[in-house]
């Protein structure tokens, strides 16, 4: 967890700001014409929260430092904050309901960041298993969160802004690539900005930090609030654009360790690593069972499926920590370097 | 006003107290491998979901009880050595947080090994105990956790003298102490650590076989890694003592507050009220009960 965030080397006759741009300019304008409803569905609504929350966690955990093992709870927080919002506060328009259950899911974070001003490593890592099973605990004894609904499954609302419907895995699609470009951006901005600065400071040596004149309690709790803010917006995308309903059960331990797999193996301290890793963590499973049903028919079923799956993410996590400790993207900037030079060559 | 029911309070207290006994032992387990190496090994539920599995398994399969034990064993130990070589080695001097996350990769590989080899149906786990509740003076004990009780104390026994006594548990001692100086003596740090694993292993399978007669062996046997978290947190990472004080006080008040404060909040408040015990706790005393104080130099 040493590498400062990697920019793209400015020695490159591409500049840094093209290819997220291109990327940007196909996922909005060819993506939708070419996807069917089983891209969108299954793999781009899904890749999208998760790449937030990857994001959300990156800020905390690879930045300042700071390990978090609830963060599913701030997904919950988020997504049953937005769904709250929504119902309970007239004419509150759909951007109110997304800031709003951010906001809360960030004041939650702050609270379940307190003991960071005194623990460290694995006690706070320990501690914050405790925003995990409070969170999960609360959501599920207080009906009054799922509106008293007797299955504490509850639909979630129609997304629309400003009138307009985004109905359909298309416009569900366009909707959360909206919120996620923007919140990245921010978060980009951010990690290269004094607080971004400040986070991989109190990280990389607390004690010098403070010396240098960085707020370390200060720093802490602002990583913390923005990070589970994220955290909460990817949520209310999980839950709105992707699930369609909002239920406490998806939001258990295993979500928050998904989201800690998704930057470890995409790259801890980078943003674009919690796009690599959330899109390995989200094809993994389905190619798995493309291939174990291809190769072993009916012997395969979901049972095995669940099991093996496990096996493979946990044998893949042992791997990135041996082989590649900073993730896809440091063997995507490889990869990309050795070409160039092969080209370079030619 | 009514008179506070003090036979049972005892009874709850008492009750805490002998399912906290059952936390120390999955603690125990984390502070072994915790001491000597300084890994969080997160997959210590596994393991102990892996032995208790086999073994049911085994025995369900008409293996005799003593056999099923050894063989359990053995596996546990060649899985102990296999971690060794395989993930920890290549990971030497890499960062605390690295090493829990491998155990965190660890926990998801043997828990899908376990229920891939040996199924996902729930398996009865009968030690041939009964649980009929004990009388003692108007306060009812359950038969089975005393029995835990006696097993958890005997390990610590046991697993003190060989700390104190013997030439490996010296080793095991120098090693915690400081690895550098170990090395320099001539300890032979893989051996040890690979020792130690094993030593978990059978840590595991004790505690997976009492936590399996009282819950059935399945999945959800290795979440109770979930319920000693808060106890090491309470009694510090690297302290057999603490582990045992921590478990005690971490059963008794998570019993005591799912009684007399459950039912104001709507009950099943066991699954954080350990968290909030132990975070309070830390907040007044940052390493623990018997945790090491940490100096950090800069």
């Amino acid at each position: 967890m040493t590498a400062i965030a990697s920019e793209f080397s400015s020695s490159h006759r591409i500049p840094g700001w093209l290819p997220p741009v291109l990327l940007l300019g196909v996922a909005y304008l060819i993506v939708p014409f070419i996807g069917t409803s089983y891209l969108f569905e299954a793999i781009l609504l899904p890749f999208l929260a998760l790449s937030l929350a990857g994001v959300g966690l990156n800020i905390l955990t690879g930045y300042a430092g700071q390990v978090s093992l609830g963060s599913a709870a701030f997904l919950a927080v988020g997504a049953f904050a937005a769904y709250n919002f929504n119902l309970r506060v007239e004419g509150l328009p759909l951007i109110g309901s997304i800031i709003l259950a951010g906001l809360a899911a960030a004041a939650i974070g702050i609270v379940f960041g307190l003991p960071s001003l005194r623990l460290k490593g694995f006690y706070l890592a320990v501690s914050t298993l405790a925003a995990q099973f409070f969170v999960q605990w609360a959501l599920t004894k207080f009906s009054w969160f799922s509106n008293d609904s007797a299955s504490g499954v509850i639909d979630a609302p129609a997304l629309s802004i400003a009138g307009i419907a985004f109905n359909g895995a298309v416009g569900r699609y366009l909707f959360s690539l909206t919120v996620v470009t923007l919140l990245t951006f921010l978060a980009y901005r951010l990690v290269s900005s004094q607080s971004g600065r400040n986070f991989i400071a109190v990280r990389d040596n607390e004690t010098a930090a403070r010396i240098i004149g960085v707020p370390v309690l200060k720093t802490k709790l602002l990583a913390f609030a923005i990070s589970s803010f994220i955290i909460g917006v990817a949520g209310v995308l999980w839950a709105f654009a992707y699930l369609r309903t909002v239920e406490p059960a998806g939001f258990n331990l295993d979500r928050s360790f998904q989201i800690l797999f998704i930057i470890i193996i995409g790259g801890l301290a980078s943003i674009r690593g919690a796009f690599f890793g959330a899109a390995l963590l989200v094809i993994l499973p389905l190619a798995l069972s493309r291939l174990g049903s291809f190769l072993l028919g009916d012997v395969f079923n979901s049972g095995v499926l669940d099991m093996s799956q496990r096996i493979v993410l946990g044998a893949l996590i042992i791997l990135f920590l041996i082989l590649e400790p900073d993730g896809l993207v440091s063997l995507w900037d490889r990869i990309r370097k050795r070409s160039a030079a092969v080209f370079g060559r030619m | 006003m009514v008179e506070f029911d003090w036979l049972f309070f005892f009874e709850v207290l008492i009750g805490g107290l002998l399912s906290g006994v059952m936390y120390s032992l999955v603690a125990i387990g984390f502070v072994l491998i915790y001491k000597t190496s300084g890994v969080l090994n997160f997959a210590q539920g596994a393991m102990l979901l892996f032995a208790a599995l086999t073994f049911v398994s085994l025995v369900e399969r008409a293996v005799p009880f003593a056999l099923a034990l050894a063989i359990t064993f053995v596996l546990m130990v060649a899985i102990g050595i296999a971690i060794e070589r395989v993930v920890l080695r290549p990971l030497t001097n890499r960062s605390p947080m690295t090493l829990f996350m491998a155990t965190l990769g660890l926990s998801y590989i043997i828990e899908g090994a376990a229920q891939l080899i040996w199924g996902t149906q729930v398996h009865g786990l009968d030690l041939g105990i009964e649980d009929i509740p004990f009388d003692f003076g108007g306060i009812f004990i359950s038969q089975f956790d005393l029995f835990a009780a006696a097993v958890a104390a005997s390990m610590v026994v046991l697993l003190s003298i060989f700390f104190r006594y013997t030439r490996v548990g010296l080793a095991f001692r120098a090693v915690a102490d400081d690895q550098f100086a170990a090395l320099a003596i001539g300890l032979r740090l893989p051996w040890i650590w690979a020792t130690v694993w094993a030593a978990a292993g059978l840590v595991a399978l004790v505690a997976g076989l009492l936590w399996g007669a009282r819950l059935g062996v399945q999945f959800s046997l290795s979440l109770v890694v979930l319920k000693a978290l808060p106890v090491l947190v309470l009694g510090g990472f690297d302290s057999i003592p603490g582990a045992i004080v921590g478990g005690l006080l971490i059963g008794a008040a998570e019993k005591l507050a799912e009684v007399y404060i459950g039912e104001y909040v709507g009950g099943g408040i066991e699954s954080w009220f350990a968290y909030v015990v132990a975070l309070a706790f830390l907040l007044v005393h940052p390493s623990g009960l018997f945790g090491q104080k940490l100096v950090e130099r800069v």
